[in-house]
């Protein structure tokens, strides 16, 4: 039973949110969104150097080979911390898209690489995701579909909501690999970007929670703080019941993705849709708490808002993940 | 594959055993027809002989102690029990107030003779429960309370009005707190006291849907022994809030009613051929996903209380026996935490219901009086009785504290928000 973390996995995201807390993540972010990717790689060679980066490569080929409910804590942790980069890419969709596919020509060359830190990866995988995140940053870019797997080549970038996704147009590169064994291959991936997704959203929705209590019991209004007004108590109460009910589907997915290959689909979805539908409260409620300020950039809110925009529609919209859910659950599967 | 209607996660081979042994035991045992309506006479009978059934089985109190009756399981045990005891249909629990809500508290807060003179009767339903918390002018503000407890030779009188009393038309007990101070809180008794005694009236209200499930109480002069004060006398207020927990968490009602009313959702909407419409098929994916977090969380949390609970201490040298342990299986999620399970439960049932109402169409109305033509409620008309579940679904958000309250109390005692000027 992996429903709540482990000792270990307490430890591990305390490690790394102590790491985040100290790198002053709002000035690396700036300047990653400025074109100066360079504090964001280093911050990210401190991941490797943690062991984030390796979690998703199997031992052989240097990495820790670790559970996914290990990813999905470290990925809350991110998230936690608006960490800019490709995270889902590269820390969970990539190395799992090279590994399931088994060539062991691709793994040799990128996911030692990947697991020390050395290379930072991307991927497009269209309809899903569409653009390649952060793509002129970082060296490997793929762009995969059902059949095939290329070399992407970064083309024009886009604009996101969020300055720090550097939305990148990857055209098809060398071709890598063909055949159906791809397909699954990036079926795999795509549940575990999703699962890193969703939980980026839990750990970025728990900051919005925490930094508006901390608005709520220092501004005052009336003669007292806002916080103590119980129309917003209650608003901030239901955050913390979605958050608190997101969260164990997230790590059932975790547990099913490892060991339960015939409700993975199902419970990664499940979790996506949770996490995202929690965050999205937690951002709409700290933006209303806030007020005018926290619609000013100046307040710092935005890093959180802009990156929830963004992750609850990638790794596949609610629509898709719903339907996966609505497919399973009409096919029979009440487990 | 794990069974249907059971969490693929993996449980050990003595929680599978505990299950199955549950599931084959309601499997022969649960009548097929089901009982009649609890607040009829005859349904009142057949509710108390079911409870004896399931005593005599050992199954009635399965996390207590064995010396009251139970069998001293794990918090996950209790859990599996009764997503089992959901997904068979059993009769619904007519002693709930005792068994949930006042027992977890006589573990806590009761003398050993409490124990031993309340529990096994409680536990083979041979005294039904009622509880007696509001008052007409205590309801969400419960430290309202004016009913009295005056002092008498050997005892208290008790004076006053309680209402919304469950169960109170049919119970033989009761249980509640009165004014014996004048301090707000600190000025009142938790109280236990006998529904026939001399001076208790009764008089049962009926229910939106008709039936009776509570009852105002008018108690003058009644007699209650000192035997039968629970906790400290002017420390009800304490004594009932420790346990608060008890009756808005899980222990009320447990994430097993809701997998097993989405389960029953599912099939109906599959049954209504309704996978078409994305708005209803929508809502029954979001009802599965709010059912399968609640029980996900409950076994996260059961677990960890488990991991959390310190080992006992070995028996001193010379003593080969342990005494016999007092407490019951900490049943998971209380304190306030509580309350965030409260508002997802409630608010999750209603939701269940709504979308189960929608797709019976206009065949929900009847209550499954009538057989939809289109298979939509099945050939029993409406079997899973959802119109009823919807009736009672809405009370949720009412009764055990309302979600208004309890979501003040998470955003306090949870978050750290300032208090309320109340």
């Amino acid at each position: 039973m992996k429903l709540t973390p482990s000792a270990e996995q307490k430890q591990f995201a305390a490690a790394l949110h102590a790491m985040l807390t100290e790198a002053d993540i709002p000035t690396v972010a700036r300047r990653w969104a400025a074109d100066d990717p360079a504090p964001g790689q280093a911050l990210w060679r401190r991941l490797a150097e943690l062991g984030v980066t390796g979690l998703a490569v199997p031992a052989r080929w240097g990495g820790l080979a670790a559970h996914p409910a290990d990813i999905v804590v470290a990925c809350e942790e991110l998230g936690h911390h608006a960490l800019p980069g490709p995270a889902a890419e590269s820390i969970a969709a990539l190395p799992t898209l090279l590994t399931t596919l088994g060539d062991d020509a691709l793994c040799e060359t990128w996911l030692p690489r990947l697991a020390s830190g050395e290379v930072i990866g991307t991927l497009a995988v269209p309809p899903h995701v569409p653009y390649a995140t952060d793509a002129d940053a970082v060296s490997l870019v793929l762009r995969a579909d059902e059949r095939t797997l290329r070399l992407g080549v970064p083309g024009p970038r886009l604009r996101s909501v969020d300055g720090t996704r550097r939305l990148v147009e990857v055209a098809d590169g060398a071709l890598l690999a063909t055949g159906p064994a791809v397909g699954s291959a990036v079926t795999h991936a795509l549940d575990a970007g999703a699962l890193a997704c969703a939980a980026q959203l839990l750990g970025a929705g728990h900051a919005l929670l925490e930094t508006t209590l901390r608005y709520a019991g220092q501004r005052t209004q009336f003669g007292q703080p806002i916080g103590q007004f119980q129309a917003v108590k209650h608003l901030l109460a239901d955050v913390a019941i979605g958050l608190e009910f997101a969260r164990p589907l997230l790590y059932a997915a975790g547990v099913a993705l490892a060991d339960h290959p015939s409700t993975a689909a199902r419970d990664v979805s499940a979790a996506k849709v949770a996490c995202a539908d929690a965050a999205q409260r937690a951002a709409r409620t700290a933006l209303q708490v806030h007020g005018a300020i926290g619609y000013a950039r100046e307040s710092g809110l935005d890093s959180w808002l802009t990156r929830v925009w963004a992750l609850a529609r990638a790794w596949g919209t609610q629509s898709w993940h719903r339907d996966r859910i609505r497919t399973a659950l009409a096919a029979g599967d009440l487990t | 594959m794990s069974p249907a209607g059971t969490m693929n996660l993996d449980l050990d081979d003595e929680a599978r055993a505990f299950r199955e042994e549950v599931r084959s035991w309601l499997a022969t045992n649960v009548p097929t027809t089901p009982l009649p309506p609890i607040d009829t006479p005859e349904g009142d009978l057949a509710h108390r002989a079911w409870e004896r059934h399931l005593a005599a089985a050992g199954l009635s109190v399965v996390s207590w102690p064995t010396t009251y009756g139970g069998r001293d399981v794990s918090p996950l045990q209790w859990l599996i029990f009764e997503e089992e005891y959901h997904r068979a249909r059993a009769p619904v629990r007519i002693n709930q107030n005792g068994l949930f809500l006042l027992a977890p508290t006589l573990f806590t807060h009761g003398t050993a003779e409490q124990r031993a003179r309340l529990l096994p009767r409680m536990a083979q339903a041979d005294d039904v429960w009622a509880q007696a918390w509001s008052e007409p002018e205590a309801g969400s503000d419960l430290a309202g309370i004016r009913s009295r407890a005056v002092r008498t030779d050997g005892g208290w009188l008790l004076s006053g009005q309680k209402t919304w009393s469950t169960r109170a038309a049919q119970a033989d007990r009761a249980f509640g707190l009165f004014r014996t101070g004048v301090d707000r809180h600190r000025g009142l008794t938790y109280l236990m006291f006998d529904l026939r005694a001399s001076g208790v009236t009764v008089r049962p209200i009926q229910q939106l849907g008709g039936t009776t499930g509570f009852a105002e109480i008018f108690l003058d002069q009644v007699f209650v022994p000192d035997a039968d004060v629970l906790g400290e006398v002017d420390q009800g207020w304490t004594v009932a809030m420790s346990t608060a927990g008890h009756e808005r968490g899980m222990s009320l009602r447990s994430p097993g009613r809701f997998t097993a009313a989405a389960q029953r959702l599912v099939r109906l909407w599959r049954r209504a051929g309704a996978h078409g419409d994305p708005a209803l098929s929508d809502r029954v994916v979001a009802g599965w996903i709010a059912a399968r977090a609640y029980q996900l969380h409950s076994y996260g949390t059961a677990t960890r209380e488990a991991a959390d609970r310190t080992p006992e201490p070995p028996p001193p040298p010379g003593q080969a026996d342990r005494p016999a342990r007092t407490g019951a299986t900490t049943v998971p999620g209380g304190g306030h935490a509580a309350s965030m399970t409260k508002v997802f439960w409630s608010e999750l049932d209603v939701a269940l219901h709504e979308v189960a109402l929608d797709l019976l169409g206009p065949y929900a109305e009847t209550g499954g009086l009538r057989t939809d033509p289109a298979g939509r409620a099945g050939d029993g008309g409406d079997p899973d009785a959802w119109l009823d579940g919807y009736l009672f679904s809405l009370a949720g958000p009412i009764y055990a504290g309302t979600n208004e309250i309890q979501r003040t109390v998470i955003a306090e005692r949870v978050l750290g928000l300032p208090r309320d000027r109340r």
